[in-house]
């Protein structure tokens, strides 16, 4: 299975995943400070920056795109709970 | 008690703007968490421009038939333009449907945030949306003679909040913020009853999770010339409103001088029956107090009580707390205050759990979960020692309050994981 590397620039991690793990899967995992509210890509609690790597994330779909357009997202941003890491590397730190 | 109605009448509090709210004097919990000795009132405001009316936020839906009847007293429906949302939550919304089927040609003013509340809030009356539009701080509607200016003051104390300004009259209608669960017919503050402890008590209740927020509203809202602050509930505040603005600014203020202001800060806290998880706590300061940078403080829970560390816990960078294993859970002292948090914010503090037991020693992982849950960040497995700890456990303590410690003052050290591996 294809990996990708994610490091959380908050806490100095750095972890290999597989294809396909979104961002809250893993970054729950390693404790990283990016929190969390409704997992479901409504409530924007888990708004994170995208410091690099961002085109190594599925494209956000019709519902985050209008969940971050209407929280005034400065651009670089998504949800954790939605963001699909799909490969390469990628770093993030809370928003 | 407050008499239990006014007149049907709308009251003017300013020329061509009135209060056209409702009065809930038997009410004696809001939202579950609040006591109301006194009841409270939802506040819904009209202002009348030259050519347009606007209506500044709604009440409670069985409060309705007061709001229309004082409504219909100073406009007509036909005449209303303009419906301001400052708050949406359902004791200022719960009329908004009703007043949509009646005023349909208004347009709906409201943040950016509250756009998906509103469509929530409708979904049952099956009504299509209003044609509404998201506003931000010196967004402007023209009345005619009578603007207002829109002032975006996220979180106080959902996300969807705003304060609108009535420019020319110097009028500010907040929403929550400056407002109260306070019950009083003569609704002014120079006329009502004491209701100091009512705003102090909402403001704790409330407000004080969100106080940074309530800062960044307050450094928009003080520049403005101010005659009269107009909450969505308690006293209209025409008599001296820039002491409330003022005192604010004060309860938003961290309540505890901090010495050490430049120092990251981790408080432990601990209880234990038989020494052992004191030890562990001890070693555990030890170590973070070695790396520098931190001010550790040391905290037995069983000589306090869960509030008064509230105010310690809101200030703290890192949090960590040490309990034994009694029948398979932490004990009582520790969820006393894990339990106690939700009128302060402590999302995205650092956060560990450790503790001695006997048995089977669930404690640590069960206040690790909270600590998740509180939206705390808990990046190092907390220990977990059976009975007595020894020489080379209480180092692991030490190893453990140092790896805290630069977690706080970003000394960490990169670390490369498999995702596989983790648990």
């Amino acid at each position: 299975m294809p990996k990708a590397k994610v490091t959380f620039e908050d806490i100095g991690v750095s972890v290999t995943v597989p294809a396909g793990t979104r961002l809250i899967e893993v970054s729950e995992k390693v404790g990283a400070g990016i929190t969390y509210g409704c997992r479901e890509g409504e409530c924007c609690t888990c708004l994170t920056k995208i410091v690099s790597g961002g085109e190594n994330l599925a494209p956000p779909s019709i519902l985050e795109d209008q969940v971050l357009k209407d929280n005034l997202a400065p651009r670089g941003h998504r949800l954790a709970c939605q963001a699909q890491i799909i490969g390469g590397e990628i770093v993030v730190k809370p928003a | 008690m407050a008499a239990a109605a006014i007149t049907d009448q709308a009251v003017e509090i300013a020329p061509g703007v009135h209060w056209v709210g409702a009065l809930d004097p038997h009410l004696r919990s809001f939202d579950i968490i609040l006591k109301t000795a006194n009841g409270t009132s939802y506040n819904s405001y009209v202002v009348r421009g030259q050519h347009g009316v606007a209506v500044i936020d709604t009440v409670k839906e069985n409060f309705a038939d007061d709001f229309f009847r004082r409504l219909e007293s100073v406009a007509g429906y036909d005449e209303i333009t303009t419906i301001v949302l400052n708050h949406l939550e359902p004791d200022h919304s719960g009329a908004l449907p009703e007043l949509l089927k009646r005023a349909p040609q208004a347009k709906v003013y409201l943040s950016s945030r509250a756009q998906m509340m509103l469509k929530a809030l409708l979904k049952p009356t099956g009504e299509k949306a209003p044609e509404y539009i998201p506003v931000t701080t010196d967004d402007t509607v023209d009345l005619g003679g009578r603007t207002l200016r829109f002032l975006h003051t996220p979180y106080l104390h959902w996300p969807d909040t705003q304060c609108t300004y009535l420019e020319e009259d110097g009028l500010l209608f907040t929403g929550d913020i400056f407002g109260c669960h306070f019950c009083d017919h003569r609704l002014f503050n120079d006329t009502v009853g004491d209701f100091r402890f009512s705003f102090e008590y909402y403001y704790a209740h409330i407000m004080r999770p969100f106080r940074e927020y309530v800062l960044d509203a307050i450094a928009l809202i003080e520049p403005l010339d101010i005659n009269l602050i107009a909450p969505a509930h308690g006293p209209i505040l025409r008599h001296a409103p820039r002491d409330y603005v003022h005192r604010y600014r004060e309860l938003a203020t961290p309540r505890l001088f901090n010495e050490a202001r430049s120092e990251k800060t981790l408080v432990v806290f601990y209880i234990s029956a038989y020494g052992n998880t004191r030890r562990m706590a001890e070693a555990l300061a030890a170590g973070a107090e070695s790396i520098g940078g931190v001010r550790v403080s040391l905290y037995d829970l069983e000589g306090g009580e869960s509030g008064i560390f509230t105010d310690l816990i809101e200030e703290a960078d890192g949090l960590a707390f040490g309990s034994p294993t009694i029948n398979a859970d932490a004990v009582k002292p520790i969820w006393d205050v894990l339990s106690s948090l939700t009128t302060v914010n402590v999302k995205g503090k650092l956060g560990a759990a450790f503790g001695s037991y006997g048995w089977s020693g669930e404690a640590v992982r069960l206040i690790e979960d909270r600590l998740r849950g509180l939206k705390l960040r808990v990046p190092i497995d907390g220990l977990r020692i059976k009975l007595v700890p020894d020489a080379s456990e209480l180092e692991e303590c030490r190893n453990l309050g140092e790896n805290l410690a630069r977690h706080l003052t970003g000394r960490i050290e990169h670390r490369e994981i498999d995702m596989a591996t983790l648990a």
